[in-house]
């Protein structure tokens, strides 16, 4: 039986991901904003055959209040060795552009808030010698592309910060798994016109299931992201910057 | 946002706009704009009951969670989008089962409700809606209605095979049937006529939990042969040790999924006959064999409709209260030559359904594929309802795309009742079609 933390519980692909934990009976702790959500979430995934489910309400944009949650989250489980992080804001790529206030929301909650929570974390699991941190970041980090740069500079920052804590924790027995999703259809995403590259949250949560358990480091979901982005990553920056992506 | 959700039967074609419901505890915050709204689950209905053309959909397969078993005492409540797949999943290895099941497993349990489905227990269990303990009825105004068959009684009436126009039902709570092993003792028995299978039908009632026969409809000189099929589930100490679960259940859904759809020539009078006497000169015996192939044989195949190509098919399923007189129907379908692939036949039983416009009542019911081959098509089943109404019988709502609103109105002179307790702001294509109102809600 895991122990697990899952922060962001109500989206989309942490539920899914919760239902496949529920039903090999480990024990879950959700944290997230709303009560409604989380208490149909934590019905669910007891009826599924969860161990224990117990939640925890938090608005992440607080960062003092995130030691209390993870000291509250070790009380309940007795004990922690997964971590799930899985929330983040797809904001309006214009309206950061034209108002600093906007972008720096966005970067917050992407990005500090993840940092705020992943330094405890960390130094909680090193001590300890064991445990996963998986962490969604998203394909979009990978490039910085002129219709959603201030998302993938958060997303990007992200993906570099797990790789130096994965680095950093190795020798503590700890493993760091970058989740990096494609578009997926999400409440995040319901205003995209959705085509053949759409996943579903159910398939993105199998991977990252399978990925925890098989201790990854860098995992695109689906895999096809993999190719796609290695692709625009090797357009050169002179043509790139004169392409509309 | 625009979309092409589509019903089973790919037709009629239509364009509504869709939105996500994914919690049940939220209001459902409608536009200002006079526009109807449905809840749409799982769109297995064949035809134009889970479709409102030119309006708005409530998915609510975000709606997907349980929220409480009682494994003691077979009592499931769960969010209106879980499918029965889902419920099987969880129930089945704890002992409990369905306790009445449609031909397939994905439909959601808010479109079970919706439709009052009824299986192959009919005669012993009733319709689905005899099995619901409770339910919440969310209205358009906000009021949410806990429904049970002593509180809110009219609209849990109403609701049962009210089409989903009374509301949206966010949450409803089932009694499960207790079962020791997933296998099912099942019998297949050809019969050569007509009588035979009143015959068996009537024997096997008493002994067997669910009985259905396959009919062949293609081939007069051979008409009213068929098999019927009979069943029970298993007791746990009487299976055999080395029995496995079969397996092409077991293969993943993209080797299971018919890809593409079938071009419209493949399926004609020869290919399905030859398809009826293959599967009729397949003799079986007595065996033991999963609940799944049993109940679900065509839930095998994802996405079969493709079967029919891209014109769609209608299926056409009725009830007569008199069996004699089910000869003269299948007569004038053979006559027709339009082929059906599968014809399916049973006779209901007497135990009446809670529901205000619940399609079975006591006699025999039939249910038939046809592909659309145009006009013709419409023709015929336009004549098949007649014949329908003059027998005192009735036609199957959740399957039907053309049903005309006097023959609507004369299987079901209930309407008029229902329809106080619809919701002004919900409305469905097939309910403007049967009482040919208009689109918008008046203001």
């Amino acid at each position: 039986m895991r122990k697990i933390l899952i922060i962001g519980a109500t989206s989309a692909i942490a539920q899914e991901t919760a239902k496949l934990f529920a039903e090999k009976h480990d024990a879950l702790f959700l944290v997230g904003r709303d009560v409604d959500k989380l208490e149909a979430i934590t019905a669910d995934l007891k009826v599924r055959g969860a161990h224990q489910v117990a939640y925890y309400t938090l608005d992440l944009n607080e960062f003092d209040q995130h030691e209390p949650m993870l000291e509250q989250a070790y009380k309940s489980l007795e004990g922690l060795d997964t971590v799930l992080i899985a929330y983040g804001t797809l904001d309006d790529q214009k309206a950061c552009e034209q108002d600093f206030a906007q972008a720096e929301q966005a970067l917050r909650t992407n990005f500090m808030s993840v940092v705020s929570l992943l330094t405890p974390i960390a130094n909680r699991l090193e001590k300890q010698h064991y445990g996963c941190i998986a962490v969604i970041s998203s394909v979009a980090g990978d490039r910085g592309r002129q219709s959603n740069y201030v998302y993938a500079a958060a997303k990007g920052g992200l993906s570099l910060f797990l790789q130096g804590l994965r680095s950093r924790l190795h020798s503590a027995n700890v493993c760091v798994l970058t989740i990096k999703p494609g578009f997926v259809d999400t409440p995040m995403t319901t205003n995209f016109k959705k085509g053949a590259l759409w996943a579903q949250p159910e398939t993105v949560a199998r991977g990252i299931f399978r990925a925890i358990k098989w201790r990854r480091n860098v995992i695109y979901l689906p895999w096809f992201w993999r190719f796609i982005m290695m692709v625009i990553r090797l357009i050169p920056e002179p043509l790139f910057k004169r392409m509309k992506l | 946002m625009q979309s092409t959700y589509q019903s089973w039967g790919n037709f009629p074609k239509v364009s509504q706009r869709i939105r996500s419901i994914p919690w049940r505890k939220k209001p459902l915050l409608l536009p200002e704009t006079p526009d109807t709204v449905l809840a749409h689950g799982l769109g297995r209905s064949y035809g134009d009951v889970c479709l409102n053309n030119n309006g708005i959909l409530l998915t609510t397969r975000k709606l997907n969670r349980f929220i409480q078993f009682d494994v003691d005492e077979g009592v499931l409540r769960c969010e209106a989008g879980v499918s029965l797949a889902e419920i099987l999943a969880l129930c089945v290895p704890q002992g409990w089962f369905l306790p009445v099941t449609p031909g397939t497993q994905f439909v959601t349990i808010g479109g079970a409700i919706a439709n009052d489905v009824h299986g192959k227990n009919h005669h012993c269990a009733g319709t689905f809606g005899r099995h619901v303990l409770q339910f919440e009825l969310l209205r358009s105004d906000g009021e949410r209605l806990l429904c049970t068959p002593t509180s809110n009684e009219p609209y849990y009436a109403a609701t049962i095979g009210g089409l989903g126009l009374t509301g949206l039902i966010t949450w409803a709570e089932i009694k499960l049937k207790r079962i020791s092993h997933r296998a099912m003792q099942v019998e297949s028995i050809q019969f050569s006529q007509l009588d035979e299978f009143f015959e068996l039908s009537q024997q096997s009632d008493q002994d067997y939990d669910y009985t259905v026969a396959w009919l062949d409809c293609n081939n007069s000189q051979a008409l009213g042969r068929g098999i019927f099929f009979r069943g029970n589930h298993v007791a746990a100490d009487e299976i055999p040790k080395d029995w496995k679960l079969p397996r092409f259940n077991r293969l993943p859904p993209l080797l299971r999924t018919m890809p593409i759809n079938l071009p419209g020539f493949v399926l004609n009078r020869w290919t399905i006959s030859a398809f009826n006497t293959f599967y009729y000169k397949k003799t079986r015996q007595s065996q033991l064999i999963d609940y799944q192939p049993f109940f679900y044989p065509l839930d095998a195949i994802l996405e079969w409709k493709r079967l029919y190509g891209k014109n769609g098919f209608l299926q056409y399923q009725f009830v007569i209260p008199d069996h004699r007189m089910l000869k003269e129907i299948l007569q004038k379908i053979v006559a027709s030559g339009l082929g059906s692939f599968l014809a399916v036949l049973k006779t209901f039983g007497e135990l009446a359904s809670p529901g205000l416009l619940s399609f079975p009542r006591p006699g025999v019911t039939l249910a038939l594929d046809f592909p659309i081959k145009g006009a013709v098509t419409f023709e015929l089943l336009a004549q098949l309802d007649e014949k329908v109404r003059e027998m005192g019988g009735a036609v199957y709502p959740c399957k039907d795309a053309r049903l005309s609103a006097r023959h609507f109105q004369a299987f079901y002179p209930q309407w008029t009742k229902f329809a106080e307790y619809i919701d002004p702001r919900f409305s469905s294509s097939f309910w403007r079609r049967v009482t040919e109102t208009p689109l918008c809600v008046k203001s």
